[in-house]
């Protein structure tokens, strides 16, 4: 079976999944990352000119205005021409099939999609049917992958931890209907973390979610213990009661991040979170303001690592 | 007309035949196997040197598609499938547009077939009606129509008393119930198997329990009530052990499997192959060990195709909205010898669960040769191989898992009552 996000020779034609992404390449996209946040940060002019020229259409069959703008303003630091799209409200309540849509798209001369879609598996569709000369990067399907939000956190942890050899990573929350964590977990392997946690009650965690190579903890003190790294999962609204929870207060009695729970991590631990937060609900405002949370310079960093990745496949040589 | 079949390799399950014998067939029927009857003249000879004759397969799972869904697949082309696979006999469960819940629906759908002359179409008609799982259907009626056996198909019955009603209903006049086990609520949006691919790829899951739970649940009816019980598309280990248990038990109990299902696991979604979405899911690797070692002790007695054709359009979507199925009548012997090969297992065993077994379940007496017999008879070359490319299918449904698979064996005649219906 090929990698459907590698061309030929080995090369990123698209980025669908941090499964399956060789380390180099991972790497590149976090050492490309660190030079366009030098763009971002210190400039009186916050462009430069890689992509003049290209398009870029931001496809979003799920409405999500954070990560859109991200997309956007990272393709525009490049200099493309972004065109944004809302499908969900337009296209496909018409009746035209999502395959009509990405052919339309095609025909308008995109050069690159990025995509965000409802279901597991649209972004690696919608790649097996684009012309070979677009690129698609998936903004998140289903339950499956977001993995420019697991880059972008890739990314933070080594700013602040330099290394992965010696770290350990708990994952807190929703796991079983995170995109997120996924990503995180892969990503996190392939640079070879050696202690990958999540941490969630039976209800939140997928069936052999060890096979994916992470250690299973229920109680939240446990799984802290000695952390290096704390990735936070948003709880989605729609899973604060019913089958899976009893109550928003009931799960961050047991699993929102507080600073009691905190002690439990090593005294250098980061906490992150891929926003929007829930405060009081997953994590404890204290918490999210507090000296351990790098959850605001990730939103810095994630418009650097959508960069690094949209020149990459551009095929732009820095 | 007299039609002498010679040099063949007869194998016939049902007589325990496996040797080169030749077929003689008089008025639509078989007359001799061996040796010519007395005064026996050859209108037409066929040549099977090399080949190998055996009884028509029998399906047990074929949706026509008639009537509803046309623009999926029409009665002529998955007929015509069926026979270039050697496929004779048929059972259509009763999932179409309405259901098989009317006697004129069943009866226009045998008259339909009938006049298409090509295989004998065997409805299994609604358990209930609309397949809602709600109100019994006229099963004698539907019984006088045609159907031999009565189904929801896919749709839910999640009312248990209406299940036992149905049960006892049946039992009543001695018609057999097909069950696909599943419970409804655990298997809610799911597409995928509850394991290592369904957590990698995102998938909403349908665990084993969904089956086994229902399957517990259709036991213990059928042992209170006395009906006659298949269960349809078993797909886990777990589940060919309760019905290992319940048949050592002296249940009056038959399963059956897909092809599917005895090649391929959740493994070969791969990347969010649409093709592999399929109802049951594809399972795990002990799954499939454990259906085929169900295979070899005879827990489960028949092998189906499942051909469920679907259009293309519903199936160039992402993965869990694409629409489930797969085509498969002329992949079944194929498969069948396929398998057969991979675990060694004698021919004569092999094709018994796509003859005998599958008829007996449908209680008809077909799937043989037996001197008097209808001569329903697949003739195919056990050597030649071929490629599978779906655009080279007659079925109107052209995807497949197998898509660019190697197989080996290739219908070469198919005879439906004596007459030649398919040859290449």
């Amino acid at each position: 079976m090929n990698n459907p996000q590698l061309n030929k020779n080995g090369e990123l034609q698209h980025l669908l999944s941090t499964e399956g992404l060789p380390v180099d390449i991972v790497r590149d996209i976090l050492d490309k990352a660190a030079t366009f946040v030098d763009v971002s940060d210190g400039r009186e002019i916050k462009k430069v000119p890689l992509l003049h020229g290209k398009s870029v259409f931001n496809v979003f069959f799920e409405n999500s205005t954070r990560t859109r703008t991200t997309f956007e303003i990272a393709a525009k630091r490049l200099s493309a021409d972004v065109v944004n799209l809302n499908i969900g409200s337009s296209s496909t309540s018409k009746g035209e099939t999502l395959l009509d849509t990405v052919d339309n798209l095609c025909a308008m001369h995109a050069d690159m999609f990025v995509v965000r879609h409802a279901q597991s598996g649209a972004s690696h569709f919608i790649a097996r049917h684009v012309a070979p000369n677009v690129h698609v990067i998936n903004a998140g399907d289903g339950r499956h992958a977001h993995p420019t939000q697991a880059l972008l956190d890739m990314y933070t942890i080594r700013h602040y931890k330099k290394e992965f050899h010696n770290l350990r990573v708990a994952i807190v929350g929703d796991v079983l209907h995170s995109r997120v964590a996924r990503s995180q977990i892969h990503a996190l392997t392939t640079l070879g973390v050696p202690e990958v946690r999540v941490i969630a009650p039976k209800t939140l965690l997928p069936t052999m979610v060890e096979n994916l190579g992470v250690r299973v903890y229920h109680d939240m003190n446990e799984g802290l213990r000695d952390a290096d790294v704390i990735l936070m999962l948003r709880l989605q609204n729609e899973r604060m009661q019913g089958a899976a929870l009893p109550s928003a207060q009931e799960y961050f009695k047991y699993y929102g991040l507080t600073e009691e729970k905190l002690a439990h991590a090593r005294p250098d631990a980061i906490v992150m979170h891929p926003g929007p937060m829930n405060r009081g609900v997953e994590i404890d405002s204290g918490v999210a303001d507090g000296k351990h949370s790098v959850i605001l310079p990730q939103v810095t960093f994630g418009i650097a690592v959508r960069m690094a990745v949209m020149s990459i496949l551009a095929g732009v040589k820095v | 007309m007299n039609i002498h079949i010679k040099n063949g390799r007869l194998i016939d399950p049902k007589n325990n035949i496996d040797a080169r014998q030749d077929v003689y067939i008089v008025d639509r029927r078989v007359a001799s196997v061996g040796k010519a009857p007395p005064g026996f003249a050859a209108d037409q000879t066929i040549d099977a040197s090399g080949l190998i004759v055996m009884p028509g397969l029998m399906d047990v799972a074929a949706r026509l598609r008639e009537p509803g869904y046309e623009y999926k697949a029409t009665l002529e082309s998955e007929m015509t499938a069926a026979v270039a696979g050697g496929v004779t006999s048929l059972a259509c469960p009763p999932d179409t547009d309405p259901p098989l819940d009317e006697p004129g629906l069943v009866e226009m759908l045998k008259y339909r077939a009938r006049s298409l002359n090509q295989a004998r179409v065997f409805p299994v008609g609604a358990l209930t009606y609309g397949l809602k799982g709600a109100e019994l259907t006229e099963m004698n009626e539907l019984t006088e129509a045609g159907c031999k056996a009565f189904s929801q198909a896919d749709a839910p019955l999640t009312d248990t008393r209406v299940l036992l009603r149905a049960m006892q209903y049946a039992a009543t006049f001695g018609y057999r119930v097909w069950l696909r086990p599943q419970d409804s609520f655990l298997a809610k949006n799911g597409v995928a198997h509850d394991g290592e691919v369904a957590a990698r790829l995102g998938l909403p899951p349908v665990p084993v329990i969904a089956e086994t739970i229902a399957l517990a649940t259709a036991l213990q009816l059928a042992r209170e009530t006395g009906v006659i019980l298949h269960i349809c598309r078993v797909s886990s280990t777990a589940a060919v052990d309760m019905i290992r248990a319940a048949k050592l038990e002296g249940l009056k109990v038959t399963c059956d499997v897909s092809m599917n299902h005895v090649h391929l696991t959740e493994m070969d979604i791969g990347y969010f192959d649409a093709n592999c979405h399929l109802v049951p899911p594809l399972r795990g690797l002990r799954d499939k060990a454990g259906l085929r070692a169900g295979l070899l002790d005879g827990t489960i007695d028949a092998v189906c195709s499942n051909h469920s054709p679907v259009d293309d359009d519903a199936k160039q979507l992402p993965f869990a909205e694409a629409e489930a199925g797969a085509t498969g009548l002329e992949l079944l012997l194929p498969l069948v010898l396929k398998w057969a090969e991979q675990e060694c297992v004698p021919l004569l065993d092999a094709l018994a669960h796509v003859t005998i077994k599958p008829a007996q379940l449908l209680g008809q007496k077909m799937g043989h040769l037996t001197v008097g017999a209808h001569a329903d008879i697949c003739i195919f070359d056990p050597k030649a191989s071929w490629k599978i490319e779906p655009a080279a299918l007659r079925s109107q449904g052209k995807n497949t898992p197998f898509n660019g698979y190697e197989m080996q064996g290739r219908v070469r005649y198919t005879l439906l009552d004596g007459q030649i219906v398919f040859q290449q």
